[in-house]
C-alpha cells in the first residue's frame, strides 16, 4: 500500500494510509499515515463499530492537516480516550 | 496492534521476510481545507462484485490488478479476494465497511467534514510479493484514475 500511496502522492494527490504495524510505515515511507491499535483483518476496529470505524476514519483524514514535509505517523489513541472519539494531537 | 513486539512469532517472521520496499519520498500538499476535498477509499480487502468484476487471482508473487468500485456499491454483494491468512477474515465478511469505509466517507461528506466522496474507490489485492508490478503498473493506474476523478484526498486501508 505504501508503494501505491506515493504513487499517487507523485500525480499530486494527497494520500492518508491506515498502519496496522508501525514499522511498516516507517519502512514503505507511508506520507501520511495513523497506526492503529487494531489486528490484522480489523484496520477500523471490530466489525459492527460503525462509531469506532467512523472515528478512526475521520482521524486518519484529519492527517491531512499536517503542512509537511512529510512523512507523517501519528498513534491512534488507545482506550479508554477511545471512548470520546478522535483526536489531533497537533491540535489543528 | 500497531507494533511489532505485538505481533504473533508466525506474523513476526512473515513481515520480517516480506520484501519491503521503501516508495521514493512524495508529498503531495493538500489542496484545501479538509472539508472542501473530495475523497476517494483505496482498500488492500480485494474486494470484487462477482459476475460484475474480475475475481483476484491465486497466481505466484500476487495478483497486483485492481478494481474500481462505485460509490454505490452493495457492501453485501462483495467478496473477498484477499487470500492471506494472517487476518481474521470473519470480520470483513461479517462488516465489509471495517476494511472498506465507504459508508463512513460518505457520512463524513453528508455532515460536512469532508467536501465530497469520488464517484469511484478502489479495491487491492494485499500481500503482493511481486512489487514491481505494484510500482509499474498498479500505482499510476490508481493515480490516473483518482486523477481522472478529480480525487483530492485517498484514504488507503490495508487489511
Amino acid at each position: 500500500m505504501g508503494l501505491l500511496a506515493a504513487a499517487v502522492e507523485r500525480r499530486g494527490i494527497a494520500t492518508v494510509s491506515i498502519a496496522l504495524v508501525r514499522e511498516v510505515a516507517l519502512r514503505v515511507g507511508a506520507p501520511r499515515a495513523l497506526a492503529v491499535p487494531f489486528p490484522f483483518g480489523r484496520p477500523l476496529g471490530g466489525p459492527g463499530d460503525v462509531a469506532r470505524q467512523r472515528a478512526v476514519v475521520e482521524a486518519a483524514l484529519n492527517l491531512i492537516r499536517h503542512p509537511g514535509p512529510g512523512p507523517v505517523l501519528e498513534d491512534y489513541p488507545v482506550s479508554p480516550a477511545d471512548a470520546a472519539g478522535p483526536s489531533s494531537r497537533d491540535g489543528s | 496492534m500497531a507494533s511489532f513486539d505485538e505481533l504473533s512469532t508466525r506474523d513476526r517472521l512473515l513481515l520480517a521476510a516480506y520484501p519491503w520496499r521503501r516508495a521514493e519520498p512524495a508529498w503531495a500538499p493538500p489542496r484545501g481545507p479538509l472539508s472542501e476535498l473530495r475523497v476517494a477509499v483505496v482498500t488492500s480487502a480485494g474486494f470484487y462484485r462477482p459476475g460484475l468484476d474480475l475475481p483476484f487471482r491465486p497466481i505466484l508473487g500476487g495478483d497486483a490488478s485492481w478494481r474500481a468500485l462505485p460509490a454505490d456499491v452493495d457492501l453485501s454483494a462483495l467478496r473477498l479476494g484477499q487470500v492471506s491468512h494472517s487476518f481474521d477474515r470473519r470480520a470483513l465478511k461479517a462488516d465489509p465497511a471495517s476494511g472498506f469505509p465507504v459508508p463512513h466517507v460518505a457520512a463524513l461528506a453528508a455532515a460536512g467534514i469532508i467536501g465530497a466522496v469520488a464517484p469511484r474507490h478502489v479495491s487491492v489485492n494485499g500481500s503482493i510479493l511481486a512489487a514491481g508490478r505494484l510500482v509499474k503498473q498498479t500505482g499510476p493506474a490508481i493515480a490516473d484514475l483518482l486523477a481522472q476523478d478529480q480525487v483530492d484526498l485517498a484514504l488507503f486501508v490495508p487489511v
